[in-house]
């Protein structure tokens, strides 16, 4: 089916979209946290795959070379929303946030997370919150593991500057 | 407090605002959408093709000499 699709038969590409499909959505939704932009850009990944299918090796993995396209388009979705002020929209906030924290906290730290650079806040998205091992993330970005130590770092160090600079009270729980 | 004990208590603040996907299952079969952006992409050509036939016609129009040998190594 690999090598159908790689010559550009349009039924294999639809074998391949059905099977896989779920599993791009489910990595693309937890990098932007909405589920119509997660649809648009599991669409925008696989048209992206259907464009390079020439490039790709048909004895090669599939599932993560469309999960690396998938983290591209998420990607460059981020740097386009980082340009608007609005926070997107939470899949899993309001009563699933934890109470012992303060509400306007919640609110600096999102903020705050939001306008992180947006290399930073894809892996710090995947590493903190949805707790993906390094190496997944990796391999779905094309850098090395410890290099992803570094972005989340970095975007932790980031983090805590502009809290500090909002004068959130990062000790209150 | 020191920086490493800082960030985790950045960490865990981050963790507790925003919390992971519940529910990351898709709900629709995307298909038909992605039929439709199939159907609306019109078969482009790259513009560095049009930039090497604009370079081939230029260099064949001062050079008609060169024509002949094009040929010769079609």
């Amino acid at each position: 089916m690999l090598e159908r699709f790689a010559a550009g038969d349009l039924e294999a590409f639809e074998a391949l979209f059905r099977q896989h499909q779920k599993d791009v959505f489910a990595w693309i939704v937890r990098i932007v946290r909405d589920r119509g932009i997660a649809e648009d850009l599991t669409v925008e990944t696989f048209w992206r795959i259907y464009k390079s299918r020439s490039r790709f090796y048909p004895a090669g993995n599939f599932r993560a070379w469309a999960r690396r396209i998938a983290t591209n388009a998420a990607l460059d979705h981020l740097r386009a929303a980082r340009r608007e002020t609005e926070l997107p929209e939470n899949l899993a906030s309001g009563a699933a946030a934890d109470p012992a924290v303060r509400r306007e906290t919640r609110e600096q730290i999102k903020r705050a997370f939001f306008q992180l650079p947006a290399k930073y806040r894809l892996v710090a998205t995947l590493a903190l919150i949805e707790e993906e091992p390094y190496d997944t993330i990796a391999e779905a970005v094309g850098i090395s593991a410890a290099l992803v130590k570094v972005r989340v770092f970095r975007a932790v160090r980031i983090l805590r500057k502009k809290l500090n600079s909002l004068g959130a009270e990062v000790g209150a729980k | 407090m020191s920086n490493e004990g800082n960030n985790k208590e950045i960490k865990a603040l981050l963790k507790a605002a925003i919390t992971p996907v519940k529910d990351p299952e898709l709900r629709r079969d995307l298909w038909p959408q992605m039929l439709r952006k199939l159907d609306e992409q019109p078969s482009r050509i790259p513009w560095f093709d049009w930039a090497l036939a604009a370079i081939l016609s230029a260099v064949l129009f001062f050079f008609p000499g060169a024509i002949p040998a094009l040929l010769y190594h079609l």
